[in-house]
């Protein structure tokens, strides 16, 4: 019987493998920032034990940084402390960090693949669920919590029980104005937000084959959104010119021979899942949410579900769900105001989701109504951004192009969506008080939230782009 | 350094009847900034607990005197979203030492387990159980024995067994942890990575 892609991966990583024992695996990078590693150092140093293998440990601030102003001491008092004490314990540890002000800072999951160090093949941890972004490569990445991320730090392993198999496929041709968020969205309120508990899952199928690196990584960022451990995709002729050339992908013999591997990294044909879904591309439309789990969510035009018809043992919650949001059964969202705007998160903002952004509203204003955060997921990203004169793009709309980090993400930094306002968003989570206190979140594309942006309202962003737009 | 040694837990519940309780609300990112693992009890369901001004919040179980214990009693799915371990730390914090429910989100079980709090996972029925029992007696004893994996109602006698990875069940009986067992076996990292 033939091999998954992800137990290839897997079993290139075991160190150890006893019955009744979760297998020690071997963990190629960690990643690590500023929230959820001061306690495991700490705890490191309770033990008087080093971190194994500092070389093999990335460190930035991303979570908690001011995405305005940067040069300037942090004002939060408690954020600072936190960036301060990741400077120091990188200092004392011997571990590289990438922190405010440096050329490769930015959002963990951003950076880890634009310096060609996620690659194809690998296993990479972080303290942050999205860390499954990673495995848009064809990699095993998933996150941790911080007495694991203690754990890295002390033996470069994981004790880890080998998940599910779950293979995802999705099929056919994307309808214009329809992208991999809205992919991912669709096939999450299908599975409902637990439907991938104890998987790894595989995204395959022509329709995921098709999609750009960057869109990928959007796919593969939101599995643990339907409860799975990771999301991986297999490596092919895309991932492999994203890699090349990258600060820190393998250069002359070192890379052929790292391409000859990843050339052997997919699922054999005859390969065993534990459980196998079929999309088609053709019914995903735009996707928004309406509820406060990513699993609730509908194509733009749908109406919210009713609350009778959902299972009786969850009708409780989902009601008090759509309360919190301020929608009703059978509402149509199309049309709906809407407060803020936010374009960021590891889930959407690499160049590719600026740029599609910029290409909608070039020529056109943000609605009166509505304050919009645009926040690049990295300094390159940033940088790039400004060389491609995007920033000037985004100025004439009516918003300036802010500076890297998790932002409006998860309300622990200055980006705080106020209560009550509704924020069409294109991060990842939009539980209740995600983006700070009663703040109401509708997850969207980027381009679903550029849309929202101009017209000050959900909208379906097909009828704006069937005027001519050659976005999509 | 080893976890704390359990075996067995007996103790009045809190019930908390709502599904997909989200780590977001177990404990807010706004808390997370600390920098060690303790005082996060104080925080845990802040937006349920209290008000904007900080005002205990009348309607919600943990400040209804009525009900109190180590064990809470939640709806399905619970420890959803984030993988943050604090959120294990606040229940621990608060002084919980064993969640029950019908289904765990997978990483918030793991970091309940790396952290001394036990999650037990129960039929939907058998929850319901619970949950009816707590209602009509608040005094109701639930039992937990870690050795034998069965959890109890005292009054009723009910009972059901659990499941928990007998690794794990190892570590809390006997008090140690995965930094202790990965480094009884560093020569086989070191022999992985001469490998490579
Ligand atoms: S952008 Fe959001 S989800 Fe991504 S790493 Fe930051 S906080 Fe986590």
């Amino acid at each position: 019987m033939g091999n998954t892609l992800f137990d290839k991966i897997w079993d290139a990583h075991v160190v150890s493998s006893k019955e009744g024992f979760p297998d020690i695996l071997y963990i190629d990078t960690h990643f690590i920032h500023e929230v959820t590693s001061p306690q495991a150092f700490d705890g490191l140093r309770k033990r008087g034990l080093p971190v194994l293998r500092p070389k093999q440990t990335v460190a930035t601030a991303d979570h908690n940084v001011p995405t305005w102003d940067q040069h300037l001491p942090i004002k939060e008092e408690l954020s600072r402390y936190q960036v301060d004490m990741l400077t120091k314990n990188c200092a004392e540890f011997g571990v590289e960090l990438y922190g405010l002000g440096h050329p490769y800072q930015g959002i963990v999951h951003v950076i880890g693949p634009e310096l060609g160090i996620t690659r194809p093949g690998g296993t990479y941890v972080c303290g942050d669920s999205h860390t499954s972004t990673h495995g848009a490569f064809g990699a095993i990445a998933f996150g941790i919590g911080t007495s694991q991320v203690e754990q890295v730090m002390a033996t470069q392993c994981l004790l880890q029980s080998r998940p599910k198999r779950m293979k995802i496929e999705v099929n056919g041709k994307l309808q214009k104005g329809v992208g991999a968020k809205d992919i991912i969205l669709y096939i999450i309120s299908k599975t409902t937000a637990a439907g991938g508990t104890g998987y790894a899952v595989e995204y395959a199928g022509d329709t995921i084959r098709s999609l750009s690196m960057e869109g990928r990584m959007t796919i593969c960022n939101m599995s643990i959104e339907m409860g799975a451990r990771c999301g991986l995709i297999a490596p092919d002729d895309t991932t492999i010119e994203y890699v090349k050339g990258r600060e820190f992908a393998p250069k002359g013999e070192e890379w052929d021979k790292a391409v000859a591997y990843w050339k052997t990294l997919y699922s054999d044909d005859d390969a065993q899942f534990d459980s196998v879904l079929s999309f088609n591309a053709e019914d995903i439309e735009p996707m928004i949410t309406y509820g406060t789990n990513p699993g609730m969510g509908i194509g733009v035009t749908q109406h919210v579900p009713v609350t009778a018809d959902v299972d009786p043992t969850e009708q409780k919650s989902y009601a008090n769900s759509l309360a919190y949001m301020g929608v009703h059964d059978d509402e149509s969202l199309i049309g709906k105001p809407i407060d803020y705007v936010f374009i960021g998160s590891c889930t959407n903002s690499r160049i590719e989701d600026l740029r599609e952004v910029a290409a909608f509203v070039k020529g056109k204003h943000k609605a009166d109504n509505v304050t919009v955060w645009v926040v690049p997921g990295s300094k390159q990203v940033q940088e790039q951004a400004i060389a491609e004169g995007l920033d000037k793009v985004f100025e004439s709309a009516g918003f300036p192009l802010r500076e890297p980090g998790c932002s409006a993400c998860l309300g622990m930094n200055e980006d705080k969506i106020p209560a009550g306002k509704y924020c069409v968003s294109t991060s990842n989570r939009n539980f209740e008080g995600r983006q700070g206190p009663n703040s109401r979140t509708i997850l969207a594309s980027p381009l679903t939230a550029a849309a929202a942006a101009v017209t000050g309202k959900i909208t379906d962003i097909r009828e704006l782009l069937s005027e001519g737009e050659l976005v999509g | 350094m080893s976890t704390k040694i359990f075996k067995h837990i007996q103790s009045t519940a809190v019930p908390l009847p709502i599904e997909n309780i989200d780590t977001d609300q177990i404990i807010p990112a706004r808390f997370l900034k600390a920098t060690t693992r303790e005082g996060f009890g104080n925080n845990l369901f802040r937006d349920w607990r209290f008000d904007e001004n900080d005002n205990p919040k009348k309607d919600f179980v943990l400040n209804n005197p009525t009900y109190s214990g180590k064990v809470l009693v939640a709806g399905k799915n619970f420890g959803c979203g984030s993988s943050r371990e604090h959120a294990a730390w606040a229940l621990s914090d608060y002084g919980f030492d064993a969640v029950v429910s019908s289904f765990f989100a997978d990483i918030f079980k793991g970091n309940a387990l790396n952290n001394g709090l036990l999650p037990v996972q129960v039929s939907d029925d058998f929850l319901a159980k619970i949950f009816d029992e707590l209602y009509s007696d608040k005094d109701a004893q639930i039992e937990i024995d870690l050795e034998q994996q069965v959890i109890r109602i005292s009054n009723t006698g009910d009972e059901e067994a659990f499941e928990i990875n007998p690794y794990k069940k190892a570590c809390l009986i006997n008090g140690y942890d995965d930094i202790d067992y990965i480094l009884s076996n560093k020569a086989l990292v070191e022999e992985f990575e001469a490998k490579q």
